[in-house]
């Protein structure tokens, strides 16, 4: 079995799985229960400032996608930081730490937007002997409107400077928390970096609202009548989390910048996809919330024996492995020529993929009186919406087409040199190819 | 057509190999990939699973269906198998319909459980096709423990004795080992050898010699085993079958139904294996539904399995009686036999109707008679050997929950041992939690 151990800013944990700031971490009884099941570390859920606690609604919090057999696929919730008074959560979080030693403790703080208040919490939360703190500049409702929160992560200035006061009064990690609504995620990285910042992590939730009661002629969840915009998370904002962990990973500016993955992941597949992309761990917070703590478990055999079939012996060996990879659209090569291939043993001859060629797309499958199903050459760009909508894993494959092969659809046999749109004839502004 | 398949008496090559063939393919044929990822997707990973719960070796049956899920059948085949070493025969004999896939959560609400035995197939085999048995051994102890029977229940206290560190000797009264998975299950169960070549795979883990030819009782002795050995586990199931105690029992035609079984299990050529036209069996368990259903898949006429009590009394569950329904077995219910026909070979057996007075069942005046060439009985098996010095109860070796017998040093657990069902599963879990006695006992923490 591949040793998991992690090592993220010098924090170590048995595994790079943890619980991001969220309801799994709102208290002692959850955490330790939680390392109990498995989990490497926790973010604590967001700290506020000392004094009365923030009140949360007394209604549904949660609002939710789900997928055939109600697979919960998206959760919104309107809930804020912790409503427990920060001593209690301090005192919960020394205990715990110490009796946790080996397992990665880290402190989400969320406090006014001004030097005294983060100077007056960062030494009260370094007592704990926490590993790190997270500063959460992504929470989109409720605390935002109160000047925290996204607010502050839509600002890169902003988070520039809260970011160089943590530097400046914590000696530990400092991990900054981005929000997802924004244009463009590499600017609050650079100022993060730009501010000190030992490390991202990334998505918050996503705005949104999940559905509309027709009766009541409001948005879900619904509070007396009124509902608000919540922040999405679980599996359907992993393909928009993993595009800005990227984003960041290989931006010359930010490129090495430790990244802390968070979004949809659910299984140890998405969390080694996580990590390609230059993740140095991840955290989780709605497969938690759907499956119950004991989801971790899949999580370490499954990645534990992903890298003993590729020979991994450490989670460093394939962290950011997959970045060079990302690339430009203008930098996809235009020779590389694909075919649609339909396996005819496999086929079930349901016809989707005719109807979405046909219907949507290039009119490159036919269809014979007793239901064969064959893609004509001639017509496929390649698009492979037909493997997508396929209902048989495996039954329609893309065949590359070897350098010197016809492509019967434009007439030209495929070239074995790599051309793509910035040397293109068609592309107006293209440089000449050498 | 094979000519014979009318001809009376008990003949061979009733149908020809084709039909054969197709009678005893797998019973609950093997998933391919997809099958498995969908049947997978099913699972709702349960919290403190009612399918776990009634797994007699607690398999964490959410995890494992899990791990299919994403794509890692290895590793449910490990967490499969960490509970349960025969988690791939298991797979194919359990009455899963009695135990986690009817309280599968999909079961109460739709009527149709996640197919957890099946899965449970997918992993093992994967595993199986791919890999040695997953477990190292623990540094030496030194500890040398004596098992009796290459049966489930031995098999698995041995494996886990292996694990631990001790070195394990099994003495097997039969030339082959396997127990009941070799020489009881039906063939439709276990095909293409499967239970040789599970018990081949599970000594892998090494520290386990089997003794074949070697039986408690004559060329050893408990005493022996005692001296020899730090300690002893039996796992020597039920040897002995009851008999119907009716005159004519001895008449050509009339035979144990599990020794049917066994001959089925052992014949190279199911076209040379000789079966009746008109096949009655007695009983109402597990081994009645297997002979009677088996009959008629090597080509019986008609097949009558008549059983003394209602069919809510019935040990078989209600799969296996719809198994041979389906196959074509009639059941007749509240019946016993009284006498058996025949000069010198069998011709038809005589049976009474029968009723519950007072609480106890009697046989009635009024009756019937069926035609039979070939009368099998499966009233039970029963231990047979258990040495003296054990205090038996109920017919079976007493044993603590932990599998210690009345004698120190001795342990006990499968069919021969007091408690629990009498199952592969079963033996299996009592196999390993002696082991684990075992192991603590001889380690001086227990
Ligand atoms: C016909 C039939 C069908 C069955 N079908 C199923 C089924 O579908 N599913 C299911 O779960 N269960 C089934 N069972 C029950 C299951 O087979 C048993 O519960 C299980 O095999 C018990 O395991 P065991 O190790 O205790 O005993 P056994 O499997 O009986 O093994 C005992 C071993 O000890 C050996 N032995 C006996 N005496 C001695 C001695 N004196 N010295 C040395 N060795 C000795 C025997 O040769 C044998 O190898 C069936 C049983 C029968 C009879
Ligand atoms: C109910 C709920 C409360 C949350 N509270 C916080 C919070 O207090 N602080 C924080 O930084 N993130 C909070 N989050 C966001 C999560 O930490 C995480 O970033 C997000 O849910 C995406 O991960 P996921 O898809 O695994 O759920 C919360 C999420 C949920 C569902
Ligand atoms: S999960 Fe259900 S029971 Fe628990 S607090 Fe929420 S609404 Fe109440």
């Amino acid at each position: 079995m591949a040793d998991l151990t992690t090592d993220f800013l010098g924090i170590k944990s048995p595994n790079p799985f943890w619980l991001a700031s969220a309801p799994p971490t709102d208290k002692e009884y959850n955490v330790r229960r939680a390392f109990e099941a498995g989990w490497g570390g926790v973010v604590w859920k967001t700290l506020g400032a000392e004094g009365p606690p923030v009140v949360n609604v007394n209604g549904p919090r949660y609002g939710a996608i789900h997928g055939a057999d109600r697979r919960l696929l998206g959760l919104n919730n309107i809930e804020l930081i912790t409503d427990r008074p920060l001593e209690v959560n301090l005192e919960e979080m020394t205990r715990v730490k110490k009796d946790y030693p080996d397992h990665a403790l880290i402190a989400s703080i969320m406090v006014p937007c001004d030097e005294a208040s983060w100077k007056a919490i960062l030494p009260r939360v370094a007592e704990t002997g926490c590993d790190g703190i997270e500063l959460n500049f992504g929470c989109p409702h409720g605390m935002a409107e109160r000047g925290m929160g996204s607010a502050v992560g839509q600002v890169p200035e902003y988070i520039q400077m809260v970011t160089e006061w943590c530097k400046k009064y914590y000696d530990k990690p400092v991990i900054v928390k981005l929000t997802p609504n924004i244009t463009d995620i590499r600017n609050p990285a650079r100022a993060a970096k730009a501010g000190g910042a030992d490390a991202v992590s990334l998505i918050n939730t996503i705005n949104s609202i999940t559905s509309v009661n027709l009766d009541r002629m409001a948005p879900e969840p619904m509070i007396d009548g009124k509902g608000t915009h919540g922040g999405y998370c679980g599996p359907a904002v992993k393909p928009i989390a993993m595009n800005m962990v990227a984003e960041i990973a290989r931006d010359p500016q930010t490129h090495g910048l430790p990244i802390s993955g968070i979004g949809g992941i659910t299984t140890w597949r998405d969390a080694a996809e996580f990590m390609a992309l230059g993740a140095g761990n991840v955290q989780v917070c709605t497969a938690a919330m759907t499956y119950g703590f004991k989801v971790v478990q899949e999580m370490i055999s499954g990645l534990s024996q992903w890298m003993d079939e590729q020979g991994y012996t450490s989670t460093a060996d394939f962290i950011g492995m997959a970045v060079p990879n990302v690339t430009d659209w203008q930098y996809l090569n235009l020779n590389h020529v694909t075919k649609a291939r339909i396996d005819q043993d496999a086929c079930i001859k349901c016809g989707r993929c005719y109807a979405a060629c046909e219907d949507t797309s290039h009119q490159a499958i036919s269809m014979s009186e007793d239901r064969v199903f064959d893609v004509k050459d001639d017509e496929c760009v390649a698009c492979n919406l037909c493997v997508n909508v396929c209902p048989v894993e495996g039954c329609i494959t893309m065949e590359t087409l070897a350098p010197g092969a016809m492509d019967e659809r434009t007439g030209q046999p495929v070239s074995e040199d790599y051309g793509n749109w910035t040397t293109h004839p068609n592309n107006p502004s293209a440089t000449a190819a050498e | 057509m094979s000519s014979k398949q009318f001809e009376e008496g008990i003949v061979a090559g009733r149908l020809d190999a084709s039909a054969l063939d197709a009678n005893f393919s797998d019973l609950h044929p093997a998933y391919d990939e997809h099958e498995a990822l969908v049947a997978a997707d099913r699972c709702y990973f349960c919290h403190d699973a009612p399918c776990q719960t009634a797994c007699p070796t607690s398999i964490d049956i959410p995890l494992f269906i899990r791990q299919i899920a994403t794509g890692t059948p290895e590793a449910a085949a490990r967490t499969i198998l960490e509970q349960n070493i025969l988690g791939g025969m298991c797979a194919r004999v359990c009455p899963t319909e009695t135990l986690c896939e009817e309280v599968c959560v999909r079961e109460v609400a739709e009527g149709k459980p996640v197919e957890i035995g099946r899965l449970q197939r997918f992993a093992t085999d994967t595993l199986m096709a791919k890999a040695a048995q997953p477990f190292d051994r623990a540094d030496a102890t030194g500890k040398k423990v004596a098992v009796v029977g290459a049966g489930p229940a031995g098999l698995a206290c041995a494996h886990r004795l292996a694990m631990h560190g001790h070195d394990v000797v099994i003495f097997e009264a039969r030339s082959k080992s396997g127990g009941l998975n070799e020489f009881g299950i039906a063939a439709y169960k276990s095909t293409n050898d499967f239970a040789q070549a599970e018990v081949d795979w599970l000594l892998g883990i090494g520290g386990i010699e089997i003794r074949n030819g070697m039986a408690l009782g004559d060329q050893i002795t408990l005493d022996s085993l005692q001296s020899d050995f730090d300690a002893v586990f039996l796992g020597m199931g039920l040897g002995a079958v009851n008999a119907l105690r009716l005159e004519g029992e001895d008449k050509e035609g009339v035979s144990p139904a599990t020794d049917f079984i066994s001959d089925l299990r052992q014949v190279s050529d199911l076209g040379s294996q000789p079966i009746g036209r008109d096949v009655v069996v007695i009983g109402g368990g597990m081994t009645a539904i297997d002979a009677g259903a088996q009959a008629r898949l090597l080509g019986a006429q008609n097949v009558t399995i008549v059983y003394r009590r209602g069919q809510e009394a019935m040990a078989a569950s209600e799969f296996e009686q719809d198994l041979a329904a389906q196959k074509g077995v009639r059941i007749i219910h509240n019946a016993a036999p009284i006498g058996i026909e025949g000069n010198g070979s069998l011709t038809g057996v005589r049976f009474a109707y029968t009723e519950t007075k007072d609480g106890k069942l009697v046989t009635r005046d009024d009756g019937f008679s069926l035609p039979a060439d070939q009368l099998f009985t499966a009233i039970g098996q029963s231990l047979t050997g258990a040495p003296e010095a054990l205090t038996i109860e109920g017919g079976k070796i007493q044993v603590t929950e932990a599998g210690a017998t009345s004698v120190a040093g001795v342990w006990a657990g499968g069919d021969c041992a007091s408690g629990g069902d009498d199952l592969t599963v079963t033996a299996v879990a009592e196999g390993r939690d002696a082991a684990e006695n075992i192991h603590a006992t001889l380690m001086g923490d227990a």
